[in-house]
């Protein structure tokens, strides 16, 4: 028996559930013109048995599964021969459990197969078949008890309405905490992963040193490989070329957020507004291509013809583009808060003979700054984590250095990198990847939470 | 014809038929739109907003050193009126506005004039005060600075204090000018925009409505201010409340649907309308 057929018939129980309930409300109310009678509308009555039904089996259901597989260990286990399991290391248990399942399930066994683990194997398939029956049945007979229990409690003055909605509730409470959970989750496996990596390499290391060189020496006469966690080069390459990129999107987007919301008449700001926010829908690997590809040749050819050495990738090609994407970020939050400035502050200027760019300049602007200031963080935080722009343009080569026409690297490059391909996960360099990726985390957060609280100070100066 | 003809009739004198040309449904006013001395002069006025016509041929001077009240039910027209004395309709999209409006003999609608200059001539209050979210100072000190009026720090730090002296707000202020002027209370912020208004040294000042968002003792305060400030400006309010139209102003023109029906000394427009509608609205049977 599958578990999706026991799905399916919960499901069912559940529609039946619902019908019932709702009958029954009806019927111990004394017919359809008593209705009125009911403390709840007879579909309360209906959602009440159906959760009845359903929820206490499913989470039985939920939980049989969880710990079927735990148990069917155990007892399989236990019933080797105790000679088999004599000296083995944990891990090796493991192997075996894993084998025994293996040859029960058919798929490749990775050891000779003795008469004794062919033995387990057969009590293994024997055993989670019984295991299956059992909670077909345990299910069931839950699912048909939760409706027999709603069905006997069912009558006129039961608060059915409270109940579901109380049921519904716990509900929400519950999915929203598994959003929190994840994200937590998250957060601590980054955390302890980055602890890992920490009792390798000391935090003043990673932190302040200037060469990058993650590559660790698998045999000692390794060359080239001497594993340097200095995480400054990364840091100043992602700041140059976040800066870069601000330095295009932030006049170019707040310029033509004034221009839209100010000048341009309304047809005009129709066609552009959208037009402008379709550069937000690209997706960021064809900005990688068109900064490897076009870009930085460009920038070389052009440097070349002027006499300069440009990095054939450079930190200006990357940048550049990665600018040109968050120009639409940039524009569409000024112009949200640009027009959230009070008509009535517009006119108390013009009343006093102000031209349109005095009162720009000197009203709009300044009321609507903090909003701007908030936009152009979240821009920052959104460049800092950009990933496939300057994974394709920016190089992979940890140069310290401040011209904006070599290659650079950056934090997100180097965990792209690190993580790429066969990686031992216990390595430093495998875990360098963890302390970037916390380092990351921790500075896009700092900027998001400025950025929000300085948002809804704004906010609250016109509500 | 007929239709001029009963326009020209009962405001005949100063306004020729001409004037009036454009505008084809509007009705007679009753009583007499000129004054002996005035800082503006209206003519024939239409506003259109897209089609629709929302001001229809009114005519009415605004006198040196008087309080014009501008009364009627809600939709007559009598803001989009107030509003094309300064142009600030040029800011709303689709908004036509025809006939000829003077301030000292020079038409403000006239091609070659800038509304820019002129907004510091004919000043406005609006309904809600609407102080920008800078300080006190700040507030006062944009218009002079905006026109250059003061050449140094003492000079405009004379000019602010003149101009909430004037607004009476200087008292309760003086200590403060360096905070935001949106924490003051509803009344202190419109006597600002006030103070704001007069720094620019208008020659008009409109007021729409200036008292309908404050509680009694602020609006008792700002009408008393309105009748000191007669004796430097012309002034034009609209008000719904027609006792502080009988309190601040000495002539009052009476709007229903885009006409002017009625203008008067506002004693007589109270105590002995000669227009029905006027009549209606005064005693409360509707609006």
């Amino acid at each position: 028996m599958q578990a999706w057929t026991l799905v399916v018939f919960l499901l069912a129980t559940m529609a039946v559930a619902y019908h019932l309930g709702r009958k029954r409300a009806i019927v111990r109310a004394g017919g359809a013109s008593r209705i009125k009678d009911l403390h709840s509308l007879p579909a309360y009555y209906g959602l009440y048995a159906a959760l009845w039904a359903g929820l206490p089996a499913l989470l039985l259901m939920g939980l049989w599964v969880g710990l079927q597989d735990q148990i069917l260990i155990t007892l399989v286990t236990a019933s080797l021969p105790p000679e088999m399991l004599e000296g083995l290391s944990d891990g090796r248990v493991g192997l075996l459990i894993n084998d025994i399942k293996n040859l029960a399930t058919g798929n490749i066994v990775s050891m000779d197969v003795t008469p004794a683990i062919q033995v387990a194997a057969e009590q293994y398939t024997r055993l989670r078949g019984i295991f299956q029956w059992a909670m077909w049945l345990a299910v069931a007979a839950v699912a048909i008890g939760g409706l027999s229990f709603a069905w006997a409690s069912t009558e006129p003055r039961m608060r059915a309405r409270n109940r579901v909605e109380g049921a519904v509730k716990v509900m929400m409470i519950v999915f929203s905490s598994i959003a929190i959970l994840t994200t937590l989750g998250i957060v601590l496996s980054v955390v302890f992963e980055s602890l890992r990596f920490f009792d390798q390499v000391s935090p003043l290391e990673f932190f302040f040193g200037t060469r990058w060189s993650p590559q660790i020496a698998l045999r000692a006469d390794q060359v080239g490989a001497s594993g340097a966690f200095g995480a400054i080069p990364l840091f100043t390459g992602t700041l140059m070329v976040s800066v870069i990129a601000m330095l295009v999107a932030v006049p170019i987007g707040l310029l033509s957020a004034i221009y839209l919301s100010e000048y341009a008449a309304r047809r005009v700001r129709a066609l552009a507004k959208p037009v402008i926010e379709v550069l937000a829908g690209i997706p960021t690997v064809v900005y990688g291509f068109f900064a490897a590809l076009t870009v930085a040749p460009f920038i070389r050819s052009l440097g070349a013809s002027l006499g300069l050495d440009v990095a054939s990738e450079s930190a200006l090609a990357a940048g550049l583009v990665m600018g040109i994407m968050i120009i639409p970020f940039v524009s569409s939050l000024s112009d949200d808060v640009i027009n959230a400035v009070p008509q009535s502050l517009r006119d108390g200027s013009y009343a006093l003979g102000a031209t349109q760019s005095e009162t720009i300049r000197r009203v709009i602007l300044p009321a609507a700054l903090p909003g701007i200031v908030g936009g152009v963080l979240l821009a920052v935080s959104r460049a800092i984590g950009e990933t496939m722009i300057v994974v394709m343009a920016a190089g992979l080569a940890a140069n310290l250095t401040a011209n904006p026409l070599d290659s650079v690297t950056t934090v997100t490059v180097q965990i792209v990198t690190l993580l790429t391909g066969d990686q031992e996960f216990d390595s430093a360099k495998t875990l360098a990847a963890f302390a970037l990726g916390l380092t990351l985390f921790l500075v896009t957060l700092s900027l998001n939470v400025i950025a929000l609280t300085v948002v809804r100070k704004y906010r609250e100066q016109y509500e | 014809m007929s239709t001029m003809a009963e326009v020209i009739e009962p405001t005949a004198g100063t306004i020729s038929a001409a004037d009036l040309a454009s505008s084809q449904h509007s009705r007679a006013t009753v009583g007499d739109v000129t004054v002996a001395d005035p800082r503006m002069t209206c003519r024939g006025v239409d506003v259109w907003y897209g089609a629709k016509q929302a001001i229809k041929g009114v005519s009415l001077d605004i006198g040196k050193h008087e309080v014009v009240s501008m009364i009627g039910p809600s939709g007559c027209g009598k803001s989009t009126f107030l509003r094309c004395l300064n142009r600030m309709n040029d800011t709303i999209d689709g908004c036509r506005v025809t006939g000829s409006i003077k301030l000292d003999d020079v038409d403000i609608y006239d091609a070659g004039l800038d509304p820019v200059p002129l907004r510091a001539q004919v000043g406005m209050v609006f309904q809600k005060p609407n102080p920008f979210p800078k300080s006190i100072y700040e507030n006062i000190a944009y218009g002079p600075r905006i026109h250059g009026l003061t050449n140094n720090k003492a000079e405009l730090d004379d000019l602010v204090e003149t101009s909430l002296r004037k607004a009476g707000l200087w008292e309760e202020v003086k200590d403060r000018l360096d905070q935001p002027g949106t924490g003051l209370s509803g009344g202190q912020q419109q006597r600002l925009c006030i103070a704001r208004t007069i720094a620019v040294s208008p020659e008009v000042i409109l007021m729409d409505e200036p008292c309908s968002a404050l509680d009694p003792i602020a609006t008792a305060i700002i009408e008393e201010l309105i009748d000191e400030l007669r004796e430097h400006y012309s002034i034009a309010i609209v008000t719904h409340s027609m006792q502080q139209a009988a309190r601040v102003s000495q002539r009052t023109a009476y709007f229903h649907l885009g006409d002017l029906i009625e203008v008067g000394e506002t004693n007589d427009i109270f105590t002995n309308p000669k227009h029905k509608l006027t009549e209606d609205y005064i005693t409360g049977r509707f609006g």
